[in-house]
């Protein structure tokens, strides 16, 4: 691994690249199993942002919907409200730009919420966060500009599978290299132990915060990216179960293990297309999951490399 | 002897109704070796982290450097010049041996984010300065042929070792050790008391060291305070120490440690 990534920047380059041939052929896809791959794409932001915060950071965050749905309804308020003043033509240049603000919206929501709260530990934090997703999502389900609690339908689908996959690839640019650095190094410290870290000069809450503001920053992006694939976006989709099942594709693909959590975000969003049972029973199997996790591999189901430290905070 | 770096100003510190330190004064000057030393649950360790930020006393002072500490997160404390290691070891545990030693390193560096996503040329060799001091350190601790391993595969004497090591790459002018030769045998004892001279003659910097065991710090020490139930029972040489009546009641009373 580490060798591959004596250059990032190339791998960067390549996975743009191949992004961009991949949407030129997309024209001739299914549109059903175009849509699973865009579905894989954001998954994969999804679970490689909240990595950063609950495997390298070790901050258990449940609100990563809450994050998402900031950058969902933003994006989409941007787009509808361009197409509604300027034409349908503006969208090609417009979309990018409203995805950006929508992931910086979320990024302030993440230091916003980040900040007071991070100076709590473990079941406290999990707590606030799963709060403050709840929250946002009673906050758009009362806000009429938001559509209430039905929604925002009629987004434009903007969504394709070389933004999706070029966002895809950037995100997990952006944590590998920030981790994979001697500043980085920080971020794992405080995951492994806080009072050491800051003995060594580390600042841990400043770490806690840069996590939940990045992770919040591309949670929100792949939350534009969802809105503009889905064309309709309501409160319910951003429910704590969302949140959930990005927590479980994080430990599952092994707490801070890049590779692994990539591999549980195509799993876990490809198991309930193709098994009903999975789509049905979904949410009892993720708890029994990381239940038989947490007791037999707490150094996740995808990682077969050395052994890490059961996770104990 | 140097200007005074670390002063203790009478502090004290109370858990409810548990005076754990009370009323301590204690100096220490720059380049000086200055023991800490008493029975098991004396407040040694209560002291190191009232210098480090980790608690803030409840009465009294302490300066370092000519600046109160007070109110200050350990984590400015070691960017202004102490580092510590913990009586029971707090290395990083899903870290290798070279990397935590690496994260010791940025406190003292200007490149963060955006050196780590640029991955420009400044940021390659900002990190290979960086490899190049850790990979000094390990080597005169003689840690290098582990860089790779789990810090937590290390024997247990190489824990310790590797602790200091860690508090010396942030580059502290004061190192506080707490018990560092704790769980050793009598040899490897005498090894590490050998290992802490020498650190202090290389590295030129002032340590507090804290023991229970009174005979280890005798042979290095310049300076001697002991403390027994929170309080500072005795200061001096070492044969001053050895001879003090408080000091020897106190650890016949405590015998078996
Ligand atoms: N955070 C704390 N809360 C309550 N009591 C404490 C705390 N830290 C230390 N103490 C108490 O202070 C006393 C001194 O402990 P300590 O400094 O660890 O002793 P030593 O390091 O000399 O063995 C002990 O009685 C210990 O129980
Ligand atoms: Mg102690």
């Amino acid at each position: 691994m580490s060798r591959i990534l004596k250059d990032p920047r190339l791998l960067l380059l390549i996975a743009i690249v191949a992004a961009v041939i991949t949407g030129l052929g997309a024209d001739q896809m299914n549109l059903y199993y175009r849509g699973v791959i865009i579905d894989i794409g954001i998954a994969i932001i999804l679970a490689v942002s909240l990595n950063l915060i609950n495997g390298h950071t070790g901050q258990f965050s449940l609100g990563h919907a809450g994050f998402m749905s900031v950058g969902a309804y933003v994006a989409a308020m941007i787009t509808l409200a361009a197409q509604k003043s300027m034409g349908a033509e503006v969208l090609a240049w417009m979309f990018l730009p409203a995805l950006l603000v929508g992931g910086l919206v979320a990024a302030l929501a993440g230091l916003l919420v980040g900040i007071p709260s991070l100076r709590l530990r473990g079941d406290y934090l999990a707590i606030v966060t799963l709060g403050f997703g709840e929250i946002i999502r009673v906050i758009f389900q009362n806000v009429e500009a938001a559509g209430g609690a039905s929604g925002l339908s009629g987004i434009p689908r903007m969504t394709g599978l070389t933004w999706t996959f070029i966002l895809a690839a950037i995100a997990v640019y952006v944590v590998g290299c920030l981790v994979n650095s001697t500043y980085g190094r920080g971020f794992i410290a405080v995951h492994d132990d806080e009072v050491a870290a800051s003995s060594m000069g580390l600042n841990p809450t400043r770490y806690k915060v840069t996590a939940f503001v990045i992770g919040a920053f591309f949670a929100g992006i792949a939350g534009g990216l969802f809105a503009h694939h889905k064309t309709t976006i309501n409160p319910q989709v951003f429910d704590f179960m969302k949140s959930f099942e990005v927590v479980v594709m994080v430990i599952l693909g092994g707490m801070g293990r890049t590779g692994g959590v990539i591999l549980a975000a195509i799993i876990l969003t490809l198991a309930p297309e193709f098994l009903r049972a999975v789509a049905e029973y979904r949410m009892i199997i993720y708890a029994l999951l990381i239940i038989f996790l947490m007791i037999a591999r707490p150094q996740g189901l995808f990682h077969f490399g050395r052994k890490r430290k059961p996770l104990t905070h | 002897m140097g200007a005074s770096l670390l002063e203790l100003e009478n502090i004290t510190i109370r858990f409810g109704g548990l005076v754990a330190v009370s009323d301590v004064s204690l100096c220490v000057s720059e380049g000086e070796l200055v023991g800490l030393i008493g029975p098991n649950g004396a407040g040694k360790t209560t002291v190191f982290n009232m210098i480090t930020g980790v608690y803030q006393p409840t009465d009294g002072k302490i300066m370092f450097a000519g600046k109160p500490t007070t109110r200050k997160k350990p984590h400015v404390l070691t960017k202004s010049g102490m580092a510590r290691t913990f009586q029971n070891i707090r290395l990083f545990g899903s870290m290798s041996v070279f990397d935590n030693v690496r994260a010791a390193t940025q406190l003292h560096r200007a490149h963060g984010i955006r050196q780590a996503l640029w991955r420009g040329r400044s940021h390659h060799a900002g990190e290979k300065e960086v490899e190049d001091r850790v990979m000094e350190l390990l080597e005169v601790f003689s840690l290098q042929d582990f860089r790779d391993e789990p810090a937590t595969s290390l024997p247990y004497g190489g824990q310790r070792r590797l602790e200091i090591v860690r508090a010396l790459a942030t580059q502290p002018k004061l190192l506080l050790l707490d018990e560092p030769a704790a769980g050793m045998n009598p040899s490897e004892k005498e090894e590490l008391m050998v290992l802490i001279e020498f650190i202090r003659k290389r590295f030129g910097m002032a340590i507090l060291l804290v023991e229970h065991d009174m005979k280890v710090v005798m042979g290095i020490c310049e300076r001697i305070a002991v403390l027994e139930y929170g309080i500072k029972i005795a200061e001096g040489t070492p044969k001053e120490i050895q001879s003090h009546p408080k000091v020897i009641e106190a650890y016949l009373g405590a015998s078996g440690d």
